[in-house]
């Protein structure tokens, strides 16, 4: 397991170095090792137009685009393995729905002005979403019915959906621009600070996560299994949904519906490497920031010095690599 | 020594009651079958015997202990279980389907050393299941499937053992060394066996009691001879059957008379 999460750590490194080097202006890797290692090694003269970009511009996008990347994905690994459906993604409680109405209503209001004002409305609406299908979903004597958690969150995210579309037919243009753009998620808007409030938050839940990866285990064989074989569902179900959430709501708030990433990324790893989620969530995690870091040099680069939403990207990249992987394995 | 103590206990879901004020106690190293008809409760009572359910009313007493008391992986430890059927979302290997019984012995994050595979490996080869340790187990045949279930059961290392229907789906080959290898784990290891069965020359050629559930409430218990009487079996089933002695082993035999 540690063999395959470092190879899959130097994967993400090597990428992420490759990413810095690409974009509208091209800096030889040979300058970009040179500058970091410089700014490792404390010997920061006035920097140079090419370190400015690498350092406040590129760095900063491909950690983001890493930690998003790398939430989305866990997050994707958990609910399809909690709620035992295949097709299930991060969104599947609601989180897209609620956190994309919190975040046009922030921006048709105008709280763009405020510093992390849409972030923070996204993030809050994310959290009462998930709060509302809990309600909805909850059976007798407080337990959580898979199923009516699916359907909850398909309900409440249609439902958001219409809210959604309703906004969008009243707003001016500049606002459609931007409320779009956030629809299909966006890794270019983020400051260093947040990003090492997410980042935190990603390491802090995925140890929680990884914690619990044996339990995921034999909850993936059912609840009854996994009460039998010693696991104390209602409690472990708890804490992973209300931590999956909350990484999930972290990312979609600073970074815009990202679709594809959390539900494609963790099949590709079942695939690759079986179903122990406890090899399955840190290599998931790993492998999503990687992948994400790429199709969001993709988005920078494609039709550059103009970008395009991440989101476009990781569709059209995943559907296809997607359907590629189930026909291999279905002729095996 | 009694192992299992059931005071009185009743079980209702919604409003329907499933078992009704049932009361007895099973000595420890005893195999037990557990008979009735359709709907008369047996596997309700397994999962309160497991405590995956609690009676509404009255107690279950486990080595004298309510299992309201016990943690999950205390019971996980004492009590296993192997279910009818067990449903496949994500491919797992066999070996990674047995190995999910070491888990009430080990800390939660922590990986399974070699004592555990050894375990889970003795327990494969006693259900002759070894050789598809490297199978995917929704591949497997529904036979082959149970035998991964009893195997992961055994790596659980309980002093109960509950089967519910284990042997539906066993060829005569599994059949006959699943109950051989239930007898020495009974009489080598001091293994309390419960099992449910409709088959009830099954029971009374293997049990050393018999549990008779009739829509909730306990019919009849006692030793094989007891229970399988026509007069019984005409009263709970509603069949007229003929009792006899099987010549191989002296078990009491209930043939059908249609």
């Amino acid at each position: 397991m540690l063999q395959i999460s470092a190879l899959l750590l130097l994967l993400f490194v090597m990428l992420s170095l490759a990413a810095l080097c690409l974009g509208a202006i091209h800096i030889a890797p040979s300058d970009v090792v040179r500058a970091i290692v410089c700014a490792l090694s404390g010997q920061m003269s006035a920097p140079s137009e090419e370190e400015l970009i690498l350092f406040s511009v590129r760095l900063p996008r491909i950690l983001f685009a890493g930690i998003v990347g790398a939430s989305l994905s866990l997050g994707g690994v958990v609910f399809q393995a909690l709620l035992r459906n295949p097709l299930a993604d991060p969104y599947v409680l609601g989180i897209s729905g609620g956190s994309a109405l919190g975040a046009i209503i922030g921006i048709v209001l105008g709280a763009s002005s405020l510093y992390l004002g849409v972030p923070f409305l996204a993030f809050s609406g994310a959290l009462i979403t998930v709060f509302l299908v809990f309600i909805v979903a909850g059976g007798p004597r407080g337990v959580l019915l898979d199923n009516s958690l699916l359907l909850a969150g398909v309900v409440v995210n249609s439902f958001f959906s219409a809210a959604i579309l309703f906004a969008l037919s009243i707003v001016n243009s500049m606002e459609l621009h931007s409320i779009s753009f956030w629809l299909m998620g966006d890794l270019s808007r983020v400051a260093l600070k947040e990003i090492a409030v997410a980042a935190l938050c990603l390491v802090a839940c995925c140890a929680i996560l990884c914690m619990q990866a044996r339990k995921l285990n034999l909850m993936v064989q059912g609840e009854e299994t996994a009460l039998q074989l010693g696991v104390n569902v209602r409690a472990t179900k708890y804490i992973l949904l209300i931590v999956t959430s909350l990484i999930t709501s972290v990312a979609v708030s600073l970074a815009g519906i990202i679709g594809f990433v959390g539900i494609m990324v963790p099949h590709m790893m079942r695939l690759v490497f079986g179903s122990d989620h406890r090899l399955l969530m840190p290599a998931a995690a790993l492998f999503g920031a990687s992948f994400l870091v790429v199709a969001d040099t993709l988005a920078r680069i494609v039709i550059a010095p103009a970008e395009l939403p991440v989101g476009v990207i990781t569709a059209l990249c995943g559907a296809p690599y997607f359907i590629f992987l189930m026909r291999r394995k279905g002729r095996d | 020594m009694s192992i299992i103590c059931a005071q009185n206990i009743s079980f209702r879901y919604a409003n329907k009651p499933v078992i009704n004020d049932v009361s007895f106690t099973l000595d420890e190293a005893r195999i037990v079958a557990v008979i009735g008809p359709n709907g008369s409760g047996k596997t309700t009572l397994l999962k309160i015997l497991n405590a995956t359910l609690f009676p509404n009313t009255g107690q279950m007493f486990i080595e004298r202990r309510d299992t309201r008391h016990w943690s999950r992986q205390e019971i996980a430890q004492t009590v296993a279980i192997v279910p009818q059927e067990s449903p496949a979302i994500f491919s797992f290997f066999a070996e990674e389907i047995v190995m999910m019984g070491r888990f009430p012995h080990l800390q939660s994050w922590a990986f399974e050393n070699k004592k555990d595979y050894r375990i889970a490996h003795e327990a494969m080869t006693k259900t002759d299941s070894l050789s598809f340790a490297h199978c995917r187990f929704n591949e497997l045949s529904t036979g082959e499937r149970q035998r991964v279930l009893i195997a992961r059961a055994l790596a659980q290392e309980p002093k109960i053992l509950l089967l519910d229907e284990s042997t539906v789906f066993l060829d005569l080959k599994h059949q006959a060394q699943f109950l051989s290898l239930l007898r020495e784990l009974n009489r080598e290891q001091h293994l309390t066996v419960i099992f449910v069965t409709h088959d009830v020359n099954l029971a009374a050629q293997n049990a050393d009691q018999i549990l008779l559930l009739y829509s909730g409430e306990k019919y009849a218990i006692g030793t094989p001879a007891d229970v399988l009487t026509a007069q019984n079996i005409k009263e709970v089933y509603d069949v007229d059957v003929g009792i006899d002695q099987n010549p191989y082993d002296g078990s009491t035999r209930v043939t059908l008379l249609t």
